[in-house]
C-alpha cells in the first residue's frame, strides 16, 4: 500500500519553514517522522545523558508538530529523542510532550521506546560471543561507562506503532528507522523504504534549499518519490543521489539492523522540476544485529587561553610552549607531587596548527597566536588546581632566561575555565539479537485532556 | 595546480565517531576525469597520515564526485581531537597540489 511520510526537518531543534510544513500537512501524509539527534556533536550528550538542543527550541517546534498530528489524526514519531536517545532523554522528551498535551488540550496515547543498555546485559552478551567489533573499534572495555545505547531499527518502531500510539518517543534509533518503519509494515519495496528513508533523514538537505527543512516521500511497491515542501526548493536527480555521500563512509551501502541497503543500481529520474523518482535500490538481508554506542568519562578538564600579539613571541610560539611545558611539568611535580602519568597538559596554537595539529602542512607568519592550554586530570579539583598553578606562568613566562618577563593577553578573568567531565566514545560494536525486541522496552501511557475552565 | 582551485567544492565530515569522509565535487566531466587520473590514493593517505590500504575510494562518474573515507586520525571527541565535526580536514585536500 503506498505510504506518504512527512519529514519536517533533519533534526528537531534546528528549525523548519512553517509554510512548508503547512503545505505538507495539506497533502495528508500517513505519518510524520523526525529525528532528534546523532553523534555528530561529540560524546558529551551520550556521556551525560542530556539533550544538546535547548528545551525551549525543542518545545516550540514539537508544539507545531503535535498540532499538525492532531489535525491529521496520524502518528507522530521522533527517533533518537534528546540528541543521544538514552532513557533519560526519552523521559525529557516525554515530559515536554505531556506538558504540551495539557497546554494544547490533547488526549494522547504515547509510546516510549527505551534503548539504553545495562552494562550487565552487554557483559553477558560479550561472554556469549554476541558482541562483535566494527572497524576500527576501540578495545572492548565496559568499565566506567556512563551510558550505553543500542540503535533500534524499523521492527522496534513498528512495535511502538502497533500499540496504536498517537506519538512515539523513541530512544536511539538508526537515522532511517523511523521513516522506513511504516512503508515496510505496509509492504512497500524494502530497498526503496530504506533508501527513501536515508534520502529524507536530513530533511531538505537532499534538495537545492537545505534550510527549508520539510520533505515529503511517497513510498510504493516499486520505489519512492521525493518532493520538497518549500516552494523555493527543488529535488533534482543530482541533489538526491548526492545525499548518499553525506556523513556516509560508503555511498552505496548502508548497514541497518537485519541487513544492508545497496543503491549501486538505483535509478534517479526527474518527474518534473521539483520531484525525483527512485527505483532499483536493493535490500540484502543479513544477520540481525544492532549497533552499540557507549561513552565514558576520560578525565576532567580545565582550560586557559592566552594570546601572543608581540611579534617576537608570535613568531616563536612553538618554542615558547615547548619551553613552558618543560618548566611547568617540573613545577607540577615538585609542588603537587603529580607526574605526567596522572594528568595531561597540552598547549594548542591557534593561528599555527589549531585545527589540524600534526597534519598541518602549511606555515605562515601569524599576526597573533592564541595559546589554548588544556589540562585533563583525574578529578575536576585536580584539574582546577593545576590550572591555578600554571596561570601566572602562562601569563609571564619568558622565551629565554635573558629577557624581561613578558605579559600576554588574557581575554577574561579568571583566566581558567573548568569544563567538567571529558566524555569519550567507547564502543564501535554490534550486538547480535535472536529476538529484535529483547534489548528494548516499550512503555505506553495515556494523557487526558483537561477541559479549559 | 591546487585541487580546490579546479573543483567546485571539497567537503569533509564525520561518518560516525570513527571515520571521516571527504567528498570532492568536480562538477564538470573533464575536471572529474582529470582529478580521477591525477589524484592518487598514496597522496591522500599521506595527507591524512593513514595507511593506504585502509583508505576507501569511490570514483562516482554519475555525480562527478570522488569520495575518500579514512578512519579518523583521532577518535571524535577524544582528548586529542581538535575538530569535533571533522569539517576542516577538507582543507588539506583543497590545498593539495595535483601531480
Amino acid at each position: 500500500m503506498p505510504t506518504r511520510v512527512l519529514v519536517p526537518s533533519g533534526v528537531l531543534g534546528l528549525g523548519f519553514d512553517r509554510t512548508a510544513l503547512a503545505r505538507g500537512v495539506a497533502m495528508r501524509p500517513d505519518i510524520i517522522c523526525i529525528d532528534g539527534g546523532s553523534t555528530d556533536s561529540g560524546p558529551f550528550s551520550l556521556g551525560a545523558g542530556q539533550s544538546k538542543y535547548s528545551r525551549a527550541a525543542t518545545k516550540s517546534e514539537w508544539r507545531s508538530l503535535m498540532q499538525a498530528r492532531a489535525e491529521l489524526g496520524v502518528p507522530l514519531v521522533i527517533g533518537t529523542a534528546g540528541t543521544c536517545g538514552t532513557d533519560s532523554t526519552v523521559d525529557w522528551m516525554y515530559d515536554i510532550t505531556v506538558e504540551l498535551a495539557a497546554e494544547l488540550g490533547q488526549s494522547l496515547k504515547i509510546a516510549r521506546l527505551y534503548c539504553s543498555q545495562p552494562v550487565a546485559r552487554i557483559a553477558t552478551a560479550v561472554q556469549q560471543g554476541q558482541v562483535t567489533p566494527l572497524t576500527p573499534a576501540p578495545e572492548l572495555d565496559l568499565s566506567n561507562l556512563s551510558n550505553i545505547v543500542a540503535l533500534a531499527g524499523a521492527e522496534h518502531i513498528q512495535a511502538a506503532l502497533n500499540t496504536g500510539a498517537d506519538i512515539v518517543i523513541a530512544g536511539r534509533t538508526t537515522d532511517t528507522a523511523t521513516i522506513a518503519a511504516l512503508p515496510l509494515a505496509r509492504g512497500d519495496a524494502v530497498g526503496g523504504a530504506w533508501h527513501g528513508a536515508k534520502i529524507a533523514e536530513c530533511g531538505a538537505l537532499c534538495s537545492t534549499n537545505p534550510t527549508s527543512g520539510v520533505i515529503m516521500v511517497d513510498f510504493d511497491a516499486d520505489g519512492f518519490t521525493v518532493e520538497p515542501m518549500a516552494e523555493t526548493a527543488a529535488c533534482t536527480p543530482h541533489s538526491v543521489s548526492a545525499h548518499m555521500l553525506y556523513e556516509n563512509s560508503d555511498p552505496f551501502r548502508l548497514y541497518e539492523p537485519g541487513g544492508h541497503l545497496d543503491v549501486t543500481d538505483a535509478r534517479y529520474t526527474a518527474l518534473d522540476a521539483r520531484c525525483v523518482r527512485v527505483e532499483g535500490s536493493r535490500w540484502i538481508p543479513g544477520t540481525y544485529t544492532v549497533k552499540l554506542e557507549g561513552a565514558r568519562i576520560g578525565g576532567y578538564q580545565t582550560t586557559i587561553m592566552a594570546i601572543l600579539r608581540n611579534a617576537h613571541y608570535a613568531r616563536n610560539a612553538q618554542a615558547w610552549v615547548d619551553r613552558l611545558t618543560g618548566f611547568l611539568t617540573g613545577e607540577i611535580e615538585s609542588r603537587m607531587g603529580l607526574t605526567t602519568a596522572d594528568y595531561t597538559l597540552e598547549f594548542r596554537l591557534i593561528g599555527v596548527n589549531g585545527a589540524l595539529g600534526d597534519l598541518e602542512n602549511r606555515s605562515g607568519d601569524p599576526v597573533e597566536v592564541g595559546v589554548l592550554g588544556i589540562i585533563t586530570a583525574r578529578s575536576q579539583d585536580e584539574a582546577a588546581e593545576i590550572g591555578k598553578l600554571i596561570n601566572p606562568f602562562v601569563l609571564h613566562y619568558p622565551l629565554t632566561d635573558d629577557e624581561e618577563l613578558p605579559t600576554f593577553a588574557f581575554p577574561y578573568s579568571p583566566a581558567t575555565t573548568n569544563r567538567g567531565a571529558l566524555y569519550e566514545f567507547a564502543l564501535n560494536h554490534v550486538l547480535h539479537l535472536d529476538d529484535p525486541m529483547s534489548a528494548f522496552r516499550i512503555e505506553l501511557s495515556q494523557t487526558d485532556a483537561k477541559v479549559p475552565a | 595546480m591546487k585541487l580546490g582551485d579546479t573543483v567546485l567544492k571539497v567537503r569533509s565530515k564525520n561518518a560516525g565517531p570513527f571515520w571521516v569522509t571527504i567528498d570532492i565535487f568536480c562538477d564538470k566531466p573533464d575536471v572529474y576525469r582529470m582529478v580521477r587520473d591525477r589524484l592518487s590514493n598514496a597522496a591522500v593517505a599521506g595527507l591524512y597520515k593513514v595507511p593506504e590500504q585502509i583508505l576507501k575510494r569511490f570514483d562516482i562518474e554519475d555525480l562527478r564526485v570522488i569520495k575518500f573515507s579514512v578512519p579518523r586520525p583521532v577518535v571524535q571527541g577524544s582528548a586529542a581531537d581538535r575538530d569535533m565535526h571533522g569539517a576542516q580536514y577538507a582543507a588539506l585536500l583543497e590545498e593539495h597540489e595535483l601531480d
